[in-house]
């Protein structure tokens, strides 16, 4: 499988592509090597996943061309109007969300529209579907039944399905979308085994990450984009990690966190031993206490699945068998419902901002003020210019970018939105601001715009109470930091005593693991 | 400023965007037009009112209907409730409250059956809505049950008979319930009346009260609406008790255009009335849609009924031509939904190019 690869497999060339609002990339080059590790890496919102949508075919480039090399380095000019091209030519890709059915099994999920059929379209034959699933993924070196239904496996074994779906198709080029996010460190190791031996076959895999320890063990190339520009791009063994991080980041790290240290004050709100049973068995999060102070930014750290957004939404009262005491200025909250608790000034910025934020079908003026148009009546009749004096002040308040309020909230970029689901929770006068992954999704800009947020609610006594699975965001950001894994508290910190090393450490116990590495 | 944005961006497109918007008004005035000059009496004060009459009915259900589309539900019920209403109120009037237990029969005045009559329409929206919300029992499947059940309590109730010449008995103080149907206060049919002043409470509510808003939010959004502190249980309740409240007023103005209740009356009313809503661009997926909307389409149902009955299509034929203006209705609705996202799209390029200098 060895041979010369001093002309890549594909490459991508001057590609531009413009959305509604912004430029996702400006003319960016990337090339990918046979048998190699092609790592990508960025900041959130820098283009990577709109890059690789592109590869995959799920993207059209507004320009820019795409090439694909044979053997003997003939380059053929490629255009993919759907997966189903890209994957003809031998593109897979891994997403970053996982893209399962599951109610479905693992075996129906790899073969999801690409079934094993007899008689035509007549027939499934699942009994090869079984056989070819086990055997994919024994390749893959995991030993999971293909009959089990998706939803009862760990995420890191759906992230070996996720991929294995991938391999039926024997792709020439894989593409991984930070593979890492959701897994434990034992599931790194195992997936990082699966890519080597990928390489060995001679696929090309492309790895997106921001984890740039990953991309020291497992790269070969990297290339690096930033604010939607091509920045750099060599071997990795040839880069200092700190070159990285400046190309990357562009600036001084330390300014664009805009965390500070705030003076806090008396106790705001205190959670006594909050639980959450799992359905059949077992506990979504167990005996969580801990408090907020006035005019304190508490982030709350863990890996996906440690509870964190089950944790808000109880603290909310979302989640109907939450037990445990929500006490807010010394007033028991968690016998009321959750239009009581917005109104005593709880409120939470929820994490996927679609499904749980937005009303996609009304104005950004109506969905600014559907929290607290109590505020805006006389009886019950909104006063309607009332209604638009506080919609127009929280626009500027927050820079939201739009001609007219009246503008449905579905025209706006994800950073806009975002800042119209926070307007809507800051218009209800909130005291404790719960914000669940507020970052998710949105460009560098408006990142840095709700952090000055989180900073001036923190100035002005407001307590904020911050999840992220973005460690830098959390250590910059937090006053106190706590740490959630597997339901429980396995850490708190000061900000000023913690160090990233510790915190990752805390948020694997009970993985069944400790941290090597 | 959206609209100046438009316009600035391209006179001809939002000129068509305003056609498409009020292509409802456009259409019912169409159908009038073409009616008024095919049908020769068409215009008649006599028929223009009886064709009030006819459309005020399917107004009332339409927009007890548009409330709860827009909350994210249906409502199959309807017909069947108005059925059962109606028999109640016949057997209210005609046999009077039997309770054999004490012996003693009550008759209430009309006004009073009138009442318990619409609070029981409003009890059965009730049910509906706690099957719904409490029971976690699917709107369509929840409001199907309550279709049989009410349809056969109303059968129940006489064992198939009819409640005839509903007039009442001057000796027992329930007489006029004719009045409701078939009366007229200032030259306009009572029907009417009833009709504006629902549809005068159901749009101020729809677009200046917290009720309203929610409504919508609960529609488009429901876990948005749960976490934006929305009691979406409540709001869900309202649209049902509300729709049942419309279906036993109904119920009521049929039996007393018959003086007679019929346990089959009713029957398919609930296809009428959602075809009305949705005529008057209300989305079935919930969260979009409005009163006016929703009478325009009740109107050009009704229009469309009459107008061609003079003309002398037969009745089959109008049970098809129904048919395809709510499929046209809809494949409209569609491409207006699409062009209007590409519309805020590219509005919002524009603005984000600007954007820095506006601000």
């Amino acid at each position: 499988m060895k041979e010369n690869s001093s002309f890549p497999l594909m490459e991508a060339k001057n590609i531009r592509k413009v959305f509604p609002g912004t430029t996702a990339l400006h003319n960016v080059d990337f090339k990918i090597f046979k048998g190699k590790v092609n790592a990508l890496v960025g900041e959130n919102g820098a283009g990577k996943s709109t890059l690789m949508k592109i590869i995959a075919g799920i993207e059209k480039p507004t320009s820019g061309t795409l090439y694909m090399y044979d053997s003997k380095g003939e380059a053929e000019e490629v255009s993919f109007n759907s997966t189903r091209d890209a994957v003809r030519k031998g593109i897979g890709i891994v997403h970053q969300e996982l893209n399962l059915f599951s109610n479905l099994d693992v075996a129906e999920n790899i073969f999801m529209n690409k079934e094993i059929n007899r008689y035509g379209s007549l027939y499934i034959d699942h009994k090869s579907q079984y056989e070819k699933s086990k055997e994919i993924l024994h390749k893959l070196g995991q030993n999971i039944n293909p009959s089990t239904i998706v939803r009862d496996l760990r995420l890191g074994q759906q992230q070996i399905v996720e991929i294995a779906k991938t391999m039926i198709e024997d792709p020439k080029i894989l593409i991984m979308d930070e593979p890492t996010s959701s897994l434990s460190i034992q599931e790194v190791q195992v997936l990082f085994n699966v890519i080597s031996d990928l390489k060995k076959h001679g696929v090309a895999v492309v790895y997106i990450s921001h984890r740039l320890e990953e991309i020291k063990e497992i790269g070969d190339y990297i290339t690096i984009l930033r604010d939607s520009k091509l920045v750099d791009f060599g071997e990795v063994k040839q880069m200092e990690m700190k070159d990285i991080i400046e190309k990357m980041v562009g600036r001084d790290p330390n300014k664009f966190f805009t965390g500070q240290a705030h003076i806090s004050g008396k106790e705001l709100l205190r959670i006594k031993n909050m639980t959450l049973p799992r359905y059949g068995g077992g506990f979504t999060f167990e005996n969580i206490s801990f408090s907020v102070k006035e005019g304190e930014i508490l982030g709350i750290y863990g890996l996906m699945g440690a509870g964190r957004t089950e944790l808000l939404e109880s603290i909310m009262g979302i989640n109907e068998n939450a037990t445990g005491e929500i006490w807010l200025e010394g007033k028991r909250l968690d016998n009321k419902d959750t239009k009581q608790r917005i109104q005593h000034g709880l409120v939470l910025i929820p994490e996927d901002r679609q499904r749980e934020g937005l009303f996609t079908n009304l104005s950004v003026a109506m969905n600014l003020t559907m929290s607290s148009i109590k505020r805006f009546l006389k009886g019950f009749h909104i006063i309607k210019r009332l209604e638009e004096k506080h919609v127009h002040e929280v626009i500027d308040e927050m820079g939201i970018k739009v001609s007219s309020p009246d503008v449905s909230v579905n025209a706006l970029s994800g950073g806009n939105q975002q800042k119209v689901v926070i307007g809507k929770g800051l218009l209800t006068q909130p005291k404790v601001l719960l914000m669940d992954e507020p970052t998710r999704g949105i460009d560098v800009g408006a990142k840095s715009d709700v952090f000055e947020i989180m900073n001036r609610m923190a100035n002005e006594k407001f307590g904020v109470i911050f999840v992220s699975s973005e460690l830098e965001e959390i250590f910059s950001m937090s006053d106190r930091i706590i740490v959630l894994s597997k339901g429980k508290i396995t850490g708190e910190f000061d900000r000023s005593k913690a160090t990233e090393e510790e915190i990752r450490k805390v948020s694997e116990i009970g993985h069944g693991i400790t941290a090597t590495a | 400023m959206a609209a100046e944005v438009k316009k600035n961006a391209n006179i001809g497109f939002s000129l068509g965007m305003l056609v498409l918007k009020l292509r409802t008004l456009i259409a019912f005035f169409a159908v009038m037009i073409v009616f008024a000059i095919i049908a020769p009496n068409f215009l008649s004060i006599g028929n223009l009112i009886e064709m009030a009459k006819h459309s005020a009915i399917w107004a009332i259900l339409a927009m007890g209907m548009a409330y709860v589309i827009i909350g994210g539900g249906i409502d199959l019920s309807v017909g069947s409730i108005a059925g059962l209403c109606g028999m109640l109120a016949g057997g209210l009037i005609v046999e009077g409250l039997q309770l054999p237990v004490f012996g003693i029969v009550i008759y209430f005045h009309t006004i009073m059956i009138i009442l318990i009559v619409l609070l029981i329409g409003v009890l059965l929206g009730a049910i509906n809505g706690l099957f719904i919300t409490k029971l976690s029992v699917a709107p369509f499947i929840a409001t199907l049950g309550m279709l049989y059940m009410a349809r056969g309590f109303a059968l129940l109730r006489s064992g198939g008979k009819t409640f005839p010449n509903l007039v009442g008995n001057p000796s027992l103080g329930n007489t006029g319930f004719p009045f409701l149907g078939a009366g007229y206060i200032l030259g306009l049919p009572v029907i009417v009346w009833l009709a504006v002043i629902i549809a005068v409470i159901a749009a101020y509510v729809s677009k200046k009260t917290p009720l309203g808003r929610h409504v919508y939010a609960v529609g488009g959004n429901e876990d948005a609406a749960i976490l934006s502190g929305i009691r979406v249980d409540r709001i869900k309740m309202y649209t049902y008790m509300f729709s049942g409240f419309t279906a036993a007023l109904v119920g009521l103005i049929l039996a007393s255009q018959l003086v007679a209740s019929h346990p089959a009356t009713g029957e398919s009313y609930e296809l009428t009335a959602i075809a009305a809503v949705v005529l008057g661009g209300t989305s079935l997926s919930g969260g979009r849609g409005t009163i006016g909307g929703a009478i325009i389409g009740a109107l050009i149902l009704g229009v469309l009924n009459d107008g061609l009955v003079m003309v002398g299509v037969s009745s089959f034929w109008q049970i098809a031509i129904k048919g395809m203006v709510v499929v046209l209705a809809v494949i409209i609705d569609q491409y207006q939904l699409k062009k209007q996202d590409e519309a805020a799209l590219r509005e919002q390029a524009v603005s984000d190019i600007n954007g820095t200098a506006a601000a």
